[in-house]
């Protein structure tokens, strides 16, 4: 695997040379990743704990199944797999950057940082739209009353329980409030915020009538955890996204600025690569932990 | 090959002149993992409410093994952990050696859990508590 040609015999900790034949910054770099490797891994872990105890965990194709511009199409690991390889082609335009300051090759690095800059906002803009999506959505839950209402995904509250039988969905309407009913109407219905004020003036026999019991989809309420892990994991990832875009803005205004010309090296594009990578790293887990399996 | 030092005391300068061709090589292998891991996961999709327990459990896992490997080269060779010297590599991995007992002693945990939810022993099925009427036997799998 080794490229470096390194003697037989070497002393490397006789002094006067580093032994990991690396500079300070860059071992920390990779000490830092690898506490943060197992903050990733704690979340992760904890996650699948409490996901094999439950009988009930959402299913991720159900959940994940939408794409923007795509409406009510039932795509699941499609947009995931957009934001994958997404991340997979920012780590590889980030490695060449390496690459070009390993050659002391200015514009080369500049134009490789630029590349994975707009990568990791388009990674970003991804989840944004992500967390939108299931943050604003409409979905008919049986609630622990007994009751129907439309629930979104949230860090609290989880539609993704159980599918809902036909018979016990019908004995809820009956016990379902007016005002619950004009939503679940117009959630069916996929009408805006006009038509809505319209079926709360409707009275429940008109609302019963309009909500076609036979081709609504209702659920069991699902597991709180649900949702506070997964804005709490991808949230966490999605931070590092954001503050490796960050990195990657500052990197570039100094190589633009010639600081790694004078300084006669591109080491600071190495380690921030190093982090960049590391994104990537946790990412392939994320998309293995959540969406995947 | 360009002349740059960063330390005096980083005595061992690796070979940068080789070029981008590994860098491409390494950027098709990710994404065929990725490809397959897809391909599987769409398969427990389309195919899973009709296979057996064991066989969901083994495609998981071969998907999991596909994630190791794509974690093995984005690693070794994006983060060129696999030029550093050996002394160094070492530190690193070897700690990470911790999740192979911290991921089979919380995910079996968290299996008894269950286990013992679907008792009489230990509390019953959430969904026994929530139900508002009958569900068919067999019908949660």
């Amino acid at each position: 695997m080794s490229t470096t040609a390194i003697p037989a015999g070497t002393k490397w900790w006789n002094g006067g040379r580093s032994p990991f034949n690396a500079s300070y910054g860059k071992v920390m770099m990779w000490y830092f990743l690898m506490s943060d490797a197992f903050t990733f891994g704690a979340f992760l872990i904890s996650y699948g704990t409490i996901r094999f105890s439950v009988n009930d965990w959402a299913d991720p194709n159900k959940v994940f199944n939408s794409f923007p511009f795509a409406g009510h199409a039932n795509l699941p690991l499609a947009f995931v797999s957009l934001m994958t390889f997404i991340l997979i082609f920012s780590s590889v335009t980030m490695v060449l950057a390496v690459h070009e300051g390993h050659n002391m090759n200015r514009k080369g690095v500049e134009k490789y940082m630029i590349l994975t800059i707009i990568g990791g906002a388009a990674f970003v803009s991804c989840q944004a739209w992500e967390w939108s999506h299931l943050l604003t959505g409409e979905h008919i839950t049986l609630l622990n009353d007994g009751t129907l209402s439309v629930l979104p995904t949230t860090a609290s509250s989880n539609p993704w329980g159980l599918p809902l039988e036909h018979s016990a969905m019908l004995a809820a309407l009956q016990k379902t409030p007016h005002d619950q009913l004009a939503n679940i109407a117009s959630t069916i219905h996929h009408t805006g915020a006009e038509a809505v004020h319209n079926t709360y003036a409707m009275s429940d026999p008109e609302l019963l009538n309009m909500i076609s019991t036979s081709e609504i989809h209702a659920n069991h309420l699902g597991r709180p955890a649900f949702g506070s892990y997964f804005f709490g994991i991808t949230g966490f990832h999605g931070f590092h996204v954001l503050s490796g875009v960050v990195i990657n803005i500052v990197m570039y205004t100094k190589t633009k600025l010639g600081h790694f010309d004078q300084r006669g090296h591109y080491e600071m594009i190495e380690k921030a690569g190093l982090y960049w990578h590391f994104v990537d790293l946790v990412w392939v887990f994320v998309f293995l932990c959540f969406y995947l399996v | 090959m360009s002349q740059h030092t960063i330390s005096p005391e980083i005595t061992h300068q690796s070979d940068h002149s080789e070029g981008t061709g590994r860098i491409w090589k390494i950027f098709w292998v990710l994404s065929l993992l990725t490809v397959i891991e897809l391909a599987l996961g769409y398969f427990l999709y389309f195919k899973g409410a009709d296979m057996a327990h064991f066989a969901i459990l083994g495609t998981k896992m071969v998907i999991g093994a596909l994630t190791l490997l794509k974690a093995y080269y984005i690693v070794s060779v994006f983060m060129h952990l696999g030029d550093e010297v050996r002394n160094m590599i070492m530190t690193i991995t070897v700690p990470l050696v911790l999740f192979i007992w911290f991921i089979i002693a919380f995910l079996f945990d968290g299996n008894s859990w269950k286990n013992l939810r679907n008792t009489n022993a230990g509390s019953k099925p959430n969904i026994e508590k929530i139900q508002t009427a009958p569900i068919k036997e067999g019908s949660r799998k």
